[in-house]
């Protein structure tokens, strides 16, 4: 950890107080129930200290007293911006444990969802991210108006908007049709239209560069160390994507690149982000135009469909970790032989990209530590789980 | 519950031919009613998932303006309405009920996903309460897990009839000795204390649970922990080994 050290200005000979304030868990914008122990030496921050756990809701103990695919729908609450990511790692974890194959259409389909996920991510975080710069409501009105034409498609092929359960152990549950694929080629045309829009409005807009720059800078070494994953370390200069490190379901066959921010402060996680999305147009146009027909789930687990409970693997352990929108999202499975897991844990990002926060914020005014906070980009289902 | 029309005792005949000459007769019970139900501000409050579906319904597609309830203040104080968007963990529950203590009357109360009327998915978590209406009354249970923002919306239209049915002489902020203001539960470190307020709820008196859902599943039990050490157990499926070759005979 590095020294932090911060002046008074024009403070002299005398004697201040620090103030001590509670911002949360009722805040409109510490984004869901999370609570900062602010220390103030007039507006400069002196220290930080989060408060978490108002949201925890026993997953993993739940997870761990019930079948294998009883707690899908669980994974779903974890993340509820992007459930189809989470069911993504969580699906990969239990393929590694039980060693099951996915056919080719299935591994496409999650890629086309996974991606989908990460642009109604990032375009809602940006809205919000606005939200806490200021700009009272109006670019969340742009963003969810983008993120509902995406989650019409979530709805048409999973049945339901935020919580899809779509992903079963060794595929997905239902095929796309043509038409659906015809949708998302559709979406795909306009969304970089609305990306210039967005991007005329915000990127070289004064107001947000004189916010955002130079403000909350997360050095590289920091980063490594406190294990920071996802756009905030790419954000910092760190070239580290998972799709790229681990080449986990079938993203060697696809053509893209890795966005990294020069400085790491707020305006390079803002920017990162939307390359990001651009990168996942070109991904997903490359995936609705090669997805090959066949089978959407692995023989093995059809029948495993009807009757989960059956479902044993064997004993053993596994982790698989997927680049979800936030970061590296990890799932440890253990198994004893038996329907239920022995152990079940979840790497969350947001949980262990907050750990920097109080680093980021020291220095800092009150009003800059909300958009830091704004940029890690957290959500309290995950955090606190 | 029943909702009284709050109906006018002109004739409607009567009515329709003033409001030729441009005069309006009206109850001062229905201007009162139409002009509170029409400006319903909602508390700015989201705790858990439920709380992206309340984003969106405020947002461009459901709008929720069209009913007049887009203020959402982040302050309890202006507020009318607050709409309990998520799970409520016993950490939290001293927060909200807090909060609805410091809203000004009339003030009412949504219920918004499954989590918050009784604990939804997660009523097994040690940390979850199982329904906010332990603690404070509320006018609209909404379910779904999350529920549609249509869902929200008609919610909100069911909250608007209970308003239209109120009626000046007897509705409870109006009347002397009114307390509206519920006792803030502990957490403890076994949970919250007390478990509940009796004033707005009680237990079920017999626990038929046996007789209505049958006896638990209990799919596995958990005794020792496995071995991991042990080499992974070879696929059923497998071709046998090929057996050793024949030592060759010595020349």
């Amino acid at each position: 950890m590095t020294e932090k050290t911060f002046s008074l200005h024009g403070a002299g000979d005398m004697d201040t107080q620090t103030l001590e304030i509670n911002i949360g868990p009722q805040h409109p914008s510490t984004h869901g129930v999370f609570r900062m122990n602010v220390v103030l030496d007039g507006e400069t921050i002196v220290s930080l200290k989060p408060v978490m756990g108002y949201l925890h809701r026993n997953h993993e103990q739940i997870a761990e007293n019930m079948s294998y695919t009883g707690s899908m729908p669980y994974t779903d609450r974890l993340d509820y911006f992007n459930s189809m990511s989470n069911n993504f790692g969580y699906a990969m974890a239990v393929e590694k444990l039980a060693n099951i194959e996915v056919p080719e259409r299935a591994h496409y389909i999650r890629i086309i969802m996974a991606e989908l996920t990460r642009l109604v991510n990032h375009v809602s975080v940006i809205g919000f991210l606005l939200n806490d710069l200021g700009a009272f409501f109006t670019p969340v009105l742009y963003a969810f108006r983008e993120r509902e034409k995406i989650l019409d498609i979530f709805e048409e092929v999973a049945g339901a908007r935020m919580m899809c359960n779509y992903l079963r152990f060794g595929g997905v549950k239902y095929d796309l049709s043509p038409e659906v694929l015809a949708r998302i080629a559709g979406i795909l045309k306009k969304f970089p239209k609305f990306l210039e829009e967005f991007e005329t409005l915000l990127t070289k807009n004064e107001i947000l560069c004189m916010r955002c720059q130079n403000v909350g800078v997360l050095p590289a070494e920091l980063a490594v160390s406190a294990s920071v994953t996802g756009p905030m370390l790419r954000a910092s200069g760190v070239n580290y994507d998972i799709r790229k490190a681990d080449n986990y379901s079938l993203y060697e066959r696809f053509k893209f690149r890795v966005p990294l921010g020069q400085k790491g402060d707020v305006y390079d996680r803002y920017y990162v982000r939307i390359l990001e999305m651009r990168e996942s147009l070109k991904i997903l146009e490359q995936a609705v135009k090669e997805i090959p027909a066949g089978d959407i789930m692995s023989k093995k687990m059809v029948p495993f469909l009807k009757s989960p409970r059956n479902f044993k693997p064997p004993v053993g352990e596994a982790y698989a970790r997927v680049e979800a929108p936030k970061g590296e999202l990890g799932y440890y499975v253990v198994s004893d032989g038996t329907a239920q897991p022995w152990r079940y844990h979840v790497r969350a990002p947001s949980f262990i990209n907050l750990t920097i926060l109080e680093d980021l914020c020291i220095g800092q005014k009150v009003a800059d530590a909300i958009i830091i906070l704004g940029s890690v980009d957290i959500v309290l289902g995950e955090l606190d789980r | 519950m029943a909702f009284s029309p709050n109906a006018s005792q002109v004739d409607d005949g009567l009515k329709s031919e003033l409001a030729k000459k441009g005069i309006v007769v009206t109850t001062l019970n229905q201007l009162y009613n139409w002009g509170r139900r029409s400006s319903i501000w909602p508390m700015q409050f989201g705790l858990a998932c439920c709380a992206i579906e309340m984003i969106a319904t405020a947002c461009a597609r459901y709008d929720i303006a069209r009913f007049g309830a887009e203020l959402f203040r982040p302050s309890p104080r202006q507020s009318d309405l607050m709409i309990v968007a998520g799970t409520v963990t016993k950490k939290m529950a001293p927060q909200v009920v807090r909060l609805y203590n410091q809203m000004a009357e009339p003030k009412y109360v949504i219920t918004m996903g499954a989590c918050s009327i009784a604990g939804g998915p997660f009523i097994d978590g040690y940390n979850v309460l199982r329904g906010i209406d332990r603690y404070i009354p509320i006018d609209v249970h909404l379910p779904g897990c999350p529920p549609r923002p249509e869902a929200l919306l008609y919610g909100l239209m069911e909250l608007q009839r209970k308003i239209d049915g109120q009626e000046i002489e007897t509705t409870e902020w109006y009347q002397k000795g009114l307390k509206r203001e519920y006792p803030i539960p502990d957490f403890g470190p076994h949970g919250l204390i007390p478990k509940f307020n009796p004033e707005v709820w009680n237990p079920r008196e017999t626990e038929n649970r046996k007789e209505r859902y049958g006896e638990p599943i209990l799919i596995g039990r958990k005794d020792k922990a496995p071995n991991l050490d042990l080499p992974p157990a070879p696929p059923r499926s497998a071709a046998p080994a090929p057996a050793a070759p024949p030592p060759e005979p010595a020349s």
